[in-house]
């Protein structure tokens, strides 16, 4: 098992360090940011000066060096645009994301469970069947379609809710939460609705695809000849049996959720880090744009390795297998 | 999909005369089953045959700004413009006639997401196949990149990559590649794997028949089923990614609007109630899309042995 960790962590290591270098490169090789930082009436004085400030006047591979030196010490930088660390504008910016993606995912986790597991008790009725074709729509349609709809709808036609923004905000600990105020829910409501509408609908075809499997287990047969009655049955058997699947798709979405934010915080104008990677990308402000992806990149390699630890935990022949 | 499976003995299938038949019509009549699917592919084909012939029949060639009028702009459905014809689903901010722009977007919107599908098909089933015939240290590095490329989110690789390589429809379409290509890649190392132990391969090897024979006259074909149906969903996802993409304003230039664009340059003005500059537009991208989806369901239904009768 050891062994197994050690050889995991080590091709994690590496995955990082290729994507810190394919992500600089890639970044450094576009545009000139000089020309966002000074005035285009700038003197060529100015210029080498601010070119001289950035570092920009060196060899790629020293640029590239100073850079992991100083990010492996939690410095990333400082943003062109806000002039200030990096690190610490996208941690002012993380709350807002981190609070609509736990709302979006654990509703549609909970929502989409209950839904699934009806629609594969009963397979044939007519709800099952309109459940399953909806979310056939959850997955096809593109989300930010389905924002735009929901704007016109709810906030256009109806008015009934805000159509962007965070909206009155409580400060717990230093930071800025949308969730305790009424005003900040309404906010909130229906860019988590766009988010975790495709992810429900994946939640429902997994718990389907999980009840209709174990519905025909002895397990079950078994208990309903002990006299249980099926509402217990689906509580304390089903439940805990469908679990495992469903908790581990839901680690892996959260990461999903967070760089698929994105979209749905452009659309409702909500101050998060997706809305920043993407006025950063407009803009061409590279310090933002690096850390932003390789702050991504580690959390799916963390999220992967801690995936793979778990299920060598559960299973030995994965521990064989994979470090072979 | 919750296709309505045909109740036993209406099967074509059990008859023996269906043997005779080529492979592509037996195809055909079982596709031919169910309702749904061949609506879809009706849809398809009609919104297909709008773009070819969107030069044609459109009232109005959105591109030819000589055409467009300011006075016409932001004009709602049912609009008599300035053209002296009527514009049945309205006018955009720059006065362009929804329906045309509709059509030609579709156009753009269904060349990407064929050449974006195609070439990611080829690569991604180039690299499975070879990683799967070649074993060894080439499997071990090709798979292990594949697998960490999955691990990410598509849009957010796909959005990177447009932001570095620039606007255009080449580099759109190399950054849809890129983001996609390891879906085949893992389909087409699954099927080949697969393949490739059985006795057939063994045999075809142990014949003077040269690898790269063996490889595209035998192991390809055997192997093209799942990429077939992974390629229907992929032409959709590139076709929504697309889209996705013009909509953040990282697709294509202004000068040849797809859906999603037209979407994007609706968007601020639905807020003032002018919601059918980006409603039409949309409801196009998502007949579109859906219809691809529910044709590529069918195709695997019908490939997916255990649902063979």
């Amino acid at each position: 098992m050891r062994g197994f960790v050690i050889k995991r962590l080590l091709q994690a290591v590496v995955v990082m360090a290729a994507m810190s270098v394919i992500v600089f490169v890639g970044v450094y090789a576009i545009g000139n940011p000089v020309d966002i930082v000074i005035p285009p009436d700038a003197t060529q004085a100015i210029r080498d000066e601010a070119i001289r400030r950035l570092g920009l006047d060196r060899p790629l591979w020293e640029q590239y060096w100073i850079f992991v030196s100083n990010a492996v010490q939690g410095d990333f930088g400082r943003s062109f645009v806000y002039n200030i660390p990096v690190l610490e504008l996208i941690a002012s910016r993380l709350p807002a994301t981190l609070e609509l993606v736990l709302i979006s995912v654990i509703s549609a986790t909970v929502l989409g469970v209950a839904l699934g597991v009806y629609a594969g008790y009963r397979p044939e009725s007519r709800i099952s069947k309109t459940i399953m074709a909806l979310s056939v729509l959850g997955f096809s349609v593109p989300s930010f379609w389905v924002g735009l709809i929901l704007i016109l709808t709810f906030a256009v036609s109806l008015g009934w809710l805000p159509a962007g923004g965070r909206g009155d905000t409580v400060e717990i600990l230093g930071i800025r939460w949308s969730f305790l105020t009424l005003d900040g829910l309404s906010h909130i409501a229906l860019p988590a609705i766009n988010l975790a509408l495709f992810k429900l609908a994946m939640m429902i075809r997994l718990a389907r695809a999980g009840t209709r499997e174990i519905m025909l287990t002895d397990t079950i047969k078994f208990a309903r000849a002990a006299g249980l009655s099926e509402a217990t049955i689906l509580r304390r058997h089903l439940l805990k049996m469908i679990s495992i699947p469903i908790i581990t798709v839901f680690g892996l979405e959260l990461g999903s959720t967070l760089a698929f934010a994105v979209v749905t915080e452009t659309i409702f104008s909500w101050p998060g880090v997706g809305k920043l990677i993407i006025d950063s990308i407009y803009v061409l402000d590279r310090p933002v744009m690096v850390a932003y992806l390789i702050l991504i990149a580690a959390l799916f390699v963390t999220i992967n390795f801690t995936v793979d630890l778990v299920f060598a935990l559960i299973d030995p022949r994965v521990r064989a297998r994979r470090s072979a | 999909m919750t296709d309505v499976l045909p109740s036993p003995g209406t099967t074509t299938g059990q008859k023996p005369a269906a043997d005779a038949v080529s492979p592509l019509a037996r195809f055909w009549r079982e596709f031919r089953e169910s309702t749904v699917a061949v609506v879809a592919l009706v849809v398809v084909v009609v919104l297909g045959l709008l773009a070819l012939f969107a030069p044609l029949i459109a009232p109005q060639d959105p591109y030819d700004l000589a055409t467009l009028s300011l006075m016409d702009s932001r004009r709602p459905p049912g609009f008599v413009g300035t053209g002296g014809y009527t514009h049945i689903l309205g006018t955009d901010p720059q006065g362009r006639d929804l329906l045309s722009a509709i059509m030609y977007g579709l156009r753009v919107s269904i060349q990407i997401g064929l050449a974006a599908g195609g070439v990611a098909l080829v690569f991604g089933a180039a690299l499975g196949i070879l990683a799967a015939y070649l074993g060894g240290r080439i499997e071990t590095l090709i798979m292990r990149i594949v697998d960490l490329q999955l691990s990410f989110p598509a849009i957010l690789l796909a959005l990177v990559l447009v932001a570095l390589l620039g606007q255009g429809k080449a580099q759109l379409i190399g950054a849809l590649v890129a983001a996609q290509y390891a879906y085949f890649a893992r389909t087409a190392y699954g099927a080949a794997t697969v393949e490739r132990r059985k006795d057939y391969i063994e045999a075809a090897l142990a014949t003077p028949l040269s690898g790269r024979r063996v490889v595209l006259r035998h192991l390809l074909p055997n192997c093209l089923p799942p990429l077939i149906v992974v390629a229907t969903v992929q032409i959709a996802n590139s076709i929504s990614l697309e889209a996705t993409l013009s909509f953040l304003g990282l697709g294509l230039p202004v000068t040849e609007p797809s859906l999603g664009m037209l979407i994007s340059n609706g968007f601020p003005y639905m807020m003032s109630g002018r919601h059918w500059i980006s409603v039409y537009p949309g409801i196009a991208l998502i007949i579109l899309i859906v219809a691809i989806n529910l044709v590529g369901d069918r195709i695997r239904d019908q490939f997916n042995p255990r649902l063979r009768r």
